[in-house]
């Protein structure tokens, strides 16, 4: 490959900030000495390379693109196929701060647009969810050379903790001797003693079902990967953009050691010698906890051989879906691969690679001390153990719920206070899920009851929405989002989250196309590559409906 | 080699494994719909026009890429089927300018009784794609269909980019990659809808990595990638297609012997293309090959016809 690199040079802060990730290529009179293959063999550091730059500078200028490019190996057409992928880098000049304030759904009925004409330093613009409701309305900052940072404005918020969030608001975050002083790593010693097969055995006897969405059999997922030839890694999902949730977020700052710890028994169990976090972007304060966890558990020794990296997103919901997120850590385009093959088979950097939500993890110290049997006694036969619900809207007390599966719809909203206002919609499961009405309340909530009515649990978003809301405005911005963070890859949900915002934003004067709405959804539903594209159009389908729309 | 039994509308078919679902298609002779697939390009299933129905499957699957398994049963003429068709490529038509696509697509979009109109209006044309910022769009008034309009670009004397007929079957950037040309000239970028080609920046593409092979412009089906001859002789209405004359011939330049195909109008050479089936090239050239017939007809010292003064304000100017 005789790759051809702009002329463009960069400026000096911007190449020491370069040369703190990646070596220069050596070259001796103009020949490159050291391989090739082994700069090009770094590719992965392409998107912490443009994150630094953006984080030092404010955006990634041509010079600072082409030295990135130099280093790596990479195409400036690719780089910058990558740089423009995502939300939260610019190739293009910014002030030193720029202000990102929530106008999604739950922010943008208290307030948050009026945010956006406050005045402020730098630049503002909009963003969907910050993973913030229950703390509504938020804004994240972006401080070229300084700390990124969230601003809510809301009260604080409530967690109602289970066993899973015993911990929170009770252990100081950034101490291992407290973590350890409050039954922290104990899961990993038990763990070690009855070794890694028995692990993986007692999550199967748990029936421990994947809490990131797709509500897959963790134990068989484990089983797959560890009966595959090593090397194998895994990956810890806590990209959590999925609109209404922010359960991953309440771990990660007020528990991140239990995060740590579950990573590493589950490393153990599936014998990955690699782990990573991908944490999203505008999760400033769970990233820092998370590596200064990291960081002390090592230092402890606690992680034996395993090596944990810390990967932030830069600003794109669908490097939640796992193969985009497999090619976002990679230094691709944060595009998802058509499956099969599975990540079990070939993952991350092809190889064999378990991935789980930050919830699911942390559901393992539990299972590993007190068996899977016991864990399975809880909750339904279908559904075990106890599961995170992200409330927020027109509630009493937005939260963090943790809950027994089986337990109704309507205990949830009785425990979060209940209905502020006259009751219209909750939105369930997500901007992926569906609206529904007051009928659902004695709805249990669990997975096989979700399919049974047609819907989902989704990521555990229940948003409520009383009479007085918009709701042709709040569909309108569902339809945004997807058609702002399709990836664009394949033509049903490129252009299909297109014709579906189109069709609602006629429906503001004239009533909605119901036939072409449902031509879309379902070629989408059928023909789309990824999870982005076959739930795009269900909370448009199902607020049509409920008569919303 | 081991072979697998699969049923394809209720036809028996045996194939090698490790083949796709569009090979066992075509060994019974069923055509399928493709646009982003090639034989000599890796698969990117990306267009979704080549979608079947596999019992068991809870979406259907792109039959380009997806490889046949023993005991599948497949329709490739379902409503199912016919129905996503239809749609992905009526999103296509009503987005993208199409006039220029290849035949077969042409026919299949007839087939499946095509009607881009259903979304409305096209909107106004817009010429900011290249400046959008992922994750952020204008407001959309929901009167029109948005399309991909951009302005043409010219910027060179070889041939011109015109992405407002981009599908972004990915196939240009395939093959000035490392699937033939391996140059990485061009790439996509942006997100979602305002995913489009580019080079780093956007620059043009004599300032790019660009070595003008025209190895994009081969794999290109709708026009969007075309000759600046070609490009220039429709603009002022001199192109025939019809009176065009094909030869065949091996290009002259160094010892490879690929296989030429020159394009003849009012016996001058318009374009030259190379083809997909022959084992040396699988259609791709190098830039003399593809560009450098200038020589033999020494332009200008014959009798003028307006195709030679179109020809050669294109080769001259960029
Ligand atoms: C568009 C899209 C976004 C997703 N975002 C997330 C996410 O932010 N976090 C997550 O854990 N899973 C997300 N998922 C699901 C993942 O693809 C994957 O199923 C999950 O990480 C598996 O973990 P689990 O088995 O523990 O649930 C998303 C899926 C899709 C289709
Ligand atoms: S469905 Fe949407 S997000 Fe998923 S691959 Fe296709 S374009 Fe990308
Ligand atoms: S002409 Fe060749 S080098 Fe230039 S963009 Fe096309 S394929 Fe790449
Ligand atoms: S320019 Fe042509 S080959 Fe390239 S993506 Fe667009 S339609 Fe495909
Ligand atoms: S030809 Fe199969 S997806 Fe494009």
């Amino acid at each position: 490959m005789d790759l051809r690199f702009m002329a463009d040079e960069p400026s000096a802060v911007e190449r020491a900030v370069i040369a703190r990730l990646i070596d220069p290529v050596e070259s001796r009179n103009g020949q490159v000495v050291r391989g090739g293959h082994a700069a090009r063999g770094h590719r992965h550091l392409l998107l912490p390379a443009l994150a630094a730059v953006q984080s030092e500078l404010g955006w990634v200028s041509r010079g600072a693109l082409n030295e990135i490019c130099r280093r790596l190996l990479v195409p400036p057409a690719e780089a910058y196929g990558v740089a423009s992928f995502y939300a939260l880098i610019s190739t293009d000049p910014r002030p030193a701060e720029v202000t990102h304030v929530c106008d999604d759904i739950a922010c943008r009925q208290v307030g948050g647009l009026d945010l956006l004409s406050q005045p402020s330093g730098g630049e503002v613009v909009t963003t969907p969810c910050l993973g913030q409701c229950d703390r509504r309305p938020a804004m994240f900052v972006q401080r070229a050379g300084g700390q990124d940072e969230v601003l809510v404005s809301g009260p604080p918020a409530t967690v109602h903790a289970g066993p899973l969030l015993r911990r929170v608001g009770k252990v100081d975050p950034s101490s291992l001797a407290d973590f350890r002083k409050q039954g922290g790593f104990e899961g990993l010693r038990r763990a070690q003693d009855i070794g890694a097969e028995a692990v993986v055995a007692e999550v199967k006897k748990a029936a421990l079902k994947g809490r990131g969405g797709a509500a897959f059999p963790t134990g068989v997922k484990w089983e797959a990967v560890a009966n595959e030839p090593a090397p194998r890694y895994l990956v810890c999902n806590a990209d959590e953009s999925e609109p209404g949730t922010f359960k991953d977020r309440v771990v990660m700052e007020g528990d991140p050691f239990a995060v740590i710890e579950a990573i590493t028994i589950a490393a153990f169990a599936t014998g990955c010698e690699k782990a990573y976090i991908y944490v999203r972007g505008e999760y400033p304060l769970a990233t820092s906890r998370i590596t200064a966890a990291m960081a002390a558990s090592r230092e402890a020794g606690l992680l034996g051989e395993l090596e944990i990296e810390v990967f932030r997103g830069q600003g794109a919901y669908i490097c939640g879906e796992e193969t985009a997120l497999f090619n976002s850590i990679e230094g691709f385009r944060g595009e998802p691969r058509q499956k099969p093959p599975f990540p079990a088979q070939a993952g991350l950097f092809g190889r064999p690679t378990v991935i789980n939500n930050v919830e699911t993890l942390i559901n393992i110290p539990e299972i590993v001390l007190g068996g899977g049997d016991a864990y399975a006694s809880v909750g339904t036969p279908d559904s075990t153990g106890t599961r995170l619900f992200c409330l927020s809207g027109d509630l009493a007390r937005p939260g963090t719920y943790e809950i027994e599966m089986g337990r109704t719809l309507g205990d949830l909203v009785e425990l979060a206070g209940g209905f502020a206002g006259e009751p219209k919609a909750i939105l369930l499961g997500g901007a992926a899920g569906f609206f529904v009405s007051s009928d659902y309340l004695s709805m249990p909530l669990t997975f096989e009851d979700a399919r049974a009515r047609g819907v989902t649990l989704g990521s555990g978003v229940v948003m409520a929405f009383n009479h007085d809301r918009d709701m042709h405005d709040i569909v309108r911005r569902v339809a945004r989002f997807f058609r702002d963070e399709s990836c664009g890859q394949c033509v049903p949900c490129r252009v299909g989250t297109v014709r579906i915002e189109e069709a609602v934003a006629r429906a503001r004067s004239a009533p909605i196309d119901r036939p072409l709405i449902a031509d879309l959804d379902r070629a989408m539903k059928d023909a789309s590559i990824c999870g982005l594209g076959h739930t795009a159009a269900s909370v448009v389908q199902s607020a049509m409906a409920m008569g919303l729309i | 080699m081991t072979e697998v039994a699969l049923v394809i509308d209720g036809v028996d078919v045996v194939v090698n494994e490790g083949v796709t679902l569009l090979d066992a298609c075509r060994s019974i002779a069923k055509q399928q719909p493709t646009l982003c697939y090639l034989e000599t390009l890796a698969p990117v299933n990306v267009c979704r026009v080549c979608v079947v129905e596999v019992e068991g499957s809870r979406t259907l699957v792109p039959s380009c890429s997806r490889k046949v398994e023993g005991g599948m049963v497949v329709q490739t003429d379902s409503e199912r089927v016919r129905h996503s068709r239809r749609v992905v490529f009526e999103m296509l038509a009503s987005s993208v300018n199409l006039a220029l696509v290849d035949h077969p697509t042409r026919e299949w979009m007839e087939s499946y009784n095509v009607d881009p109109a259903r979304f409305g209006p096209p909107a106004a044309p817009t010429s900011d794609r290249d400046q959008r910022h992922a994750g952020h769009h204008g407001e959309v008034v929901g009167g029109a269909a948005e399309t991909v309009h951009q302005p043409i670009k010219v910027d060179n004397s070889l041939y011109v980019r015109d992405y407002s007929r981009c599908i972004l079957c990915y196939k240009c950037v395939e093959a000035c990659g490392d699937d033939a040309q391996n140059t990485f000239a061009i790439a996509v970028a942006g997100r979602g809808f305002d995913a489009r080609i580019s080079t780093e920046f956007d620059v043009t593409l004599p300032e790019g990595a660009c070595v003008f092979c025209g190895n994009c412009i081969g794999v290109c089906p709708t026009g969007a990638l075309m000759f600046r001859s070609e490009h220039e002789l429709r603009q002022a209405d001199l192109w025939e297609e019809d009176r065009q004359s094909v030869t065949r011939t091996v290009c002259s330049f160094c010892g490879v012997g690929c296989n030429l195909e020159l394009h003849v109008q009012d016996n001058r050479i318009v374009k030259v293309t190379s083809p997909q089936d022959h084992s040396v090239t699988e259609g791709h050239l190098c830039i003399k090959g593809r560009f450098g017939y200038e020589y033999v007809q020494e332009l200008g010292d014959l009798a003028s016809t307006p195709v030679d003064v179109v020809l050669r304000r294109a080769r001259s100017d960029s």
